[in-house]
């Protein structure tokens, strides 16, 4: 319990700390960005998002900067992000709602998918110490790790769409489809995220490969492990419940915190395929200097992270006895 | 010696480490290998491969051949850099905190851990939109502040299981300051640590810095390897059919990831020998159970 409430109290500093920094970021860069895009700004907005703008930046709000602070985490707090200048009249938190419905099918579905097969591949691989797979797949993984994966995007782009033909590339469905739960805007919609899923897929199973891998290679030297071998148990039994099974334990929370690294975590896939989920947008909101959605943004991707990080917490608290007792 | 004998005797020791020379020949003399300006738009655009041009041009008629071997030296600055001090703030901080003990422990610990579960990347880019075409050092300011904490945890902990260690205890009883102890004492004993981290702190600052590069968010007119994906990007290369210019860059950075990535995975598997190949150990086997037969 201890634990557990110590760990709600980092979550409660850091989230303090992520929007400190999201508050005083724009107010201490050197040559004041704001005057300079506000003066860009005046005349082509109204009256409301000039007022959006002034309290991100604490300009012309005659406001001394700590009730300036108390104003910006009331708003917060109750959810008010003011309008997108990009995508006006919208509010940020529509167009935010709009952004992860596409970020989590996409991500989430292929972060799960990476782990699963990752972690089989590094069982498999410490397995069957010096077979192929385990000569083969881990410096192969080590390179592709050096990759930068938006580069893998482009490659897919360049083979998969624009040479062979075989899969669109660009948006989460095509612009003449017509949304709804329809079979062929289904479809549509699946064929589209086929060319980004593959990329991430790719790039993200090494991770889980090699630490499995490493993780399996000292588990099977352990005595229990020997012990099974000695009373002659299967080895697939040996292979699935004795050694993966511990070696998998501390893989687990770092499959949660992947979990939270699924909003923000492929920025620069949804950017080159132009698939509108959160990383899309974020850049979309820095290109085009929409400061709200951005901080709005931002502020997403590190709660997303942080709650994952809380949860993943209290579940090894649960399933690992270990850890409770730690400190 | 020992090192360099190590460094021969692995093959992807040795992979990584030619491809590294080979980058920083590249980076320290650019002129010789490429006569090119690589910023001179005096050449017909989007030329494919030829003689004259032996990657083609690019959109606003560069010579690509020339723009990738002056790339090399930024991205080469950035990483060394980036790594460097990345690598020193975290030995700072993680043993610092490990050695002081007590409410400054506390204080470090806590520092690192918020900034370790920050997202990276997306604090980068938000950073970076606030400064406005982010040259050399201001990549590498920023790559600095926002990515030494998982070095300094690392270190950290390995610092703490030296805390007891009589050769400190002597140390602290001959009146030594703790920054003597922490600098001559215990840093040298974690050398092998310190390179791995330099290694993987100097390949996430290529990766990064090629990104921001690669979204806009570098200085559009500087010569590396992510400011040429970003106006391949821009000009839509890839669906035109110039695959060159985004193939060249992105290649070599991924080669240039690679000799680190190569370099550390291997480093990973000369200090801790459990993680060797088992080639030799099972023809062993194999042998002793050919005698048995």
């Amino acid at each position: 319990m201890r634990f557990v409430l110590r760990r709600a109290g980092f979550f409660l500093l850091t989230l303090w700390v992520a929007l400190t920094l999201n508050f005083f970021m724009p107010r201490m860069m050197p040559g004041n960005p704001a005057i300079a895009m506000m003066s860009k700004f005046r005349g082509r907005i109204s009256g409301q998002e000039l007022a959006t703008l002034e309290t991100i930046f604490g300009v012309n709000s005659g406001q001394s900067l700590p009730s300036q602070y108390v104003h910006y985490l009331g708003d917060i707090f109750t959810g008010n992000f003011g309008t997108s200048l990009y995508f006006f009249p919208s509010p940020v938190s529509q167009v935010v709602r709009g952004a992860i419905f596409w970020t989590l099918g996409l991500v989430g579905i292929t972060t799960i998918l990476a782990f699963l097969l990752g972690t089989g591949v590094g069982i498999v691989a410490a397995w069957r110490r010096g077979g192929l797979m385990d000569s083969v797949a881990p410096p192969v993984l080590v390179i592709a790790s050096a990759i930068p994966y938006f580069w893998v995007g482009m490659m897919f782009i360049l083979i998969f769409g624009v040479k062979l033909q075989w899969l669109p590339w660009s948006g989460s469905a095509d612009i003449t489809a017509t949304p709804g739960w329809s079979l062929d805007y289904v479809g549509n919609v699946l064929e589209h995220a086929v060319l980004p899923a593959m990329a991430l897929l790719i790039t993200t199973i090494g991770t889980w490969t090699l630490i499995m891998r490493n993780n399996m290679i000292s588990t099977l030297a352990e005595d229990y492990v020997r012990m099974a071998r000695a009373k002659g148990l299967p080895s697939s039994r040996i292979m699935l419940d004795y050694a993966a099974r511990n070696a998998v334990l501390p893989n687990l929370t770092g499959f949660a915190m992947s979990l939270g690294f699924v909003v923000g975590g492929a920025i620069l896939i949804e950017y080159v395929f132009n698939y509108p989920g959160v990383g899309y947008m974020l850049l979309q909101a820095v290109e085009n200097e929409d400061y709200p959605l951005m901080q709005a943004l931002f502020l997403l991707i590190t709660v997303a992270v942080l709650v994952a990080i809380l949860l993943a917490d209290i579940a090894t608290a649960v399933f690992d006895p270990r850890t409770r007792s730690a400190q | 010696m020992r090192f360099l004998r190590a460094i021969r005797r692995n093959g992807k020791a040795t992979t990584g480490a030619i491809l590294l020379a080979v980058f920083v020949l590249l980076a320290m003399f650019p002129g010789l290998f490429a006569h090119k300006d690589p910023n001179a738009e005096i050449y017909p655009r989007n030329l494919g491969p030829s003689a004259q041009h032996l990657f083609g041009t690019t959109g606003l008629g560069q010579d690509l051949y020339a723009q990738a071997v002056y790339g090399t030296r930024q991205v080469l600055v950035i990483a060394f850099a980036a790594g460097l001090f990345t690598t020193l703030i975290a030995a700072a901080v993680g043993v610092a905190a490990a050695y002081l003990g007590g409410t400054w422990d506390g204080t470090l610990n806590l520092l690192t851990d918020v900034l370790l579960v920050i997202p990276l990347f997306p604090l980068l880019i938000v950073i970076a939109a606030y400064v406005h075409n982010s040259g050399t050092v201001v990549l590498i300011a920023v790559l600095t502040f926002t990515g030494w904490s998982y070095t300094a945890r690392q270190l950290r902990s390995q610092a703490l299981s030296l805390r007891n260690r009589d050769f400190l205890a002597a140390a602290k009883a001959r009146g030594e300051r703790a920054i003597y102890i922490i600098a001559v004492e215990i840093l040298p004993t974690m050398s092998s640590l310190l390179v791995a981290a330099f290694l993987t702190n100097a390949l996430y600052a290529v990766l990064f810095a090629s990104s921001l590069q690669f979204v806009g968010l570098g200085d559009p007119n500087a010569n590396s390897w992510g400011t040429m994906l970003y106006w391949a990007q821009n000009n839509e290369a890839l669906q035109a059919g110039y695959y060159l210019q985004a193939l060249v860059p992105g290649a070599a950075i991924a080669l240039l990831g690679a000799a680190f990535a190569l370099l550390n995975y291997a480093f990973d598997e000369i200090t801790n020998p459990a993680l060797r190949p088992v080639r030799g150990r099972q023809r062993t086997r194999r042998l002793a159970g050919l005698s048995r037969a």
